[in-house]
């Protein structure tokens, strides 16, 4: 008789990595980090009616308690140092949704003086998210499309990871 | 008073100080002399029948052959408006600032400063407002080369259809 039957109705079976992994995905904690008018959605997002908080994304006020930082909207070369400086100042594992256009490639501003053409040259970026600005969805299915890359992490066995390299 | 009337004004107090007039249209000005600027505008300001209480615009403009700085003058109490431009030279431009007879000045003129690279002396405080303060030059110069790489940043981006085609050889 296999040992799945002999357990008793209230336990449940799982791998440790899935067990992190659902942990882990069902409380990406993201930081308030609105740069422009995606930061409107990105409010809208955690608004009420498209609540992402039923996936247990909360936004934090802090770089220190985030796993997740939503670069919202247009990203200048000065706030691009800055968003570098909090970058690195979130605790690993950590992740990045680039949101709309403008973080994504520069956008409409690409050719500005001031803007950094996507956030991707200054910190690795997990999903991409088109759209000028993305509706709250778009938005909730790029944390979906983050949920599914949190959930093929393996954390037992694996090579330690490199300084920067993302999650 | 219509903005001409106040031009007339001036050129019977000041004379050759006021250098052109522009012909009657929409939003007219006047030019004057930049080392006037200060006491025509304290007078704009003082006179009771002008009362130019508010500097609701400061810009400043590249024109190739020479840099302008522009003021926009509105009055509360008369509801009437004024425009002034100085000409300067394009190397190291110099003006005196207004940012004692108008305190708003104060920002508009950093801004001018950061993006045309206008000097203005005696203000309180000539820092960048919008660019970082290692940019190099002013991005609102019409000569303004944009620097290709900030911080270790690259400022270019491929073309994602060229990206494409070299990813499909």
């Amino acid at each position: 008789m296999p040992l799945l039957n002999s357990l008793p109705d209230y336990v449940l079976t799982t791998k440790t990595d899935e067990l992190i992994n659902w942990m882990r995905k069902s409380s990406i904690w993201y930081m308030l980090f609105g740069l422009a008018c995606c930061a409107i959605e990105l409010m809208h997002t955690g608004g009420p009616r498209a609540d992402i908080e039923r996936f247990g994304a909360t936004p934090r006020a802090s770089a220190r308690q985030s796993d997740l930082m939503i670069i919202a909207g247009t990203l200048t070369l000065k706030m691009a140092l800055r968003t570098r400086l909090l970058y690195d100042q979130m605790p690993d594992p950590k992740y990045v949704i680039s949101m709309g256009s403008c973080s994504n490639c520069g956008g409409l501003f690409q050719l500005a003086y001031s803007v950094c053409d996507g956030v991707d040259k200054v910190i690795p970026v997990d999903v991409y998210v088109p759209g000028c600005p993305p509706r709250p969805e778009a938005l909730t299915e790029g944390l979906l499309k983050l949920q599914e890359k949190i959930m093929t992490e393996r954390w037992l066995a694996r090579a330690p990871r490199a300084k920067g390299e993302a999650a | 008073m219509e903005p001409l009337q106040i031009y007339e004004r001036l050129k019977v107090r000041f004379g050759e100080r006021i250098l052109e007039t522009s012909e009657k249209k929409p939003d007219p000005f006047a030019v004057i002399d930049p080392a006037a600027l200060v006491e025509i505008c304290h007078y704009l300001r003082e006179e009771p029948e002008l009362a130019m209480d508010c500097l609701s615009n400061e810009t400043g403009v590249d024109y190739k052959d020479h840099v302008a700085v522009v003021y926009h003058l509105f009055s509360y109490s008369h509801r009437h408006g004024a425009v002034l431009k100085i000409k300067l030279p394009r190397e190291e431009p110099r003006v005196a600032t207004v940012e004692g007879i108008w305190k708003s000045a104060n920002w508009m003129e950093r801004e001018i400063f950061d993006l045309v690279g206008v000097n203005f002396e005696g203000h309180s405080d000539l820092r960048r407002i919008l660019m970082p303060e290692d940019w190099p030059g002013h991005p609102l110069r019409k000569d303004f080369v944009e620097p290709q790489e900030y911080h270790g940043i690259s400022t270019v981006r491929e073309s994602p259809i060229v990206r494409l085609e070299q990813h499909k050889k």
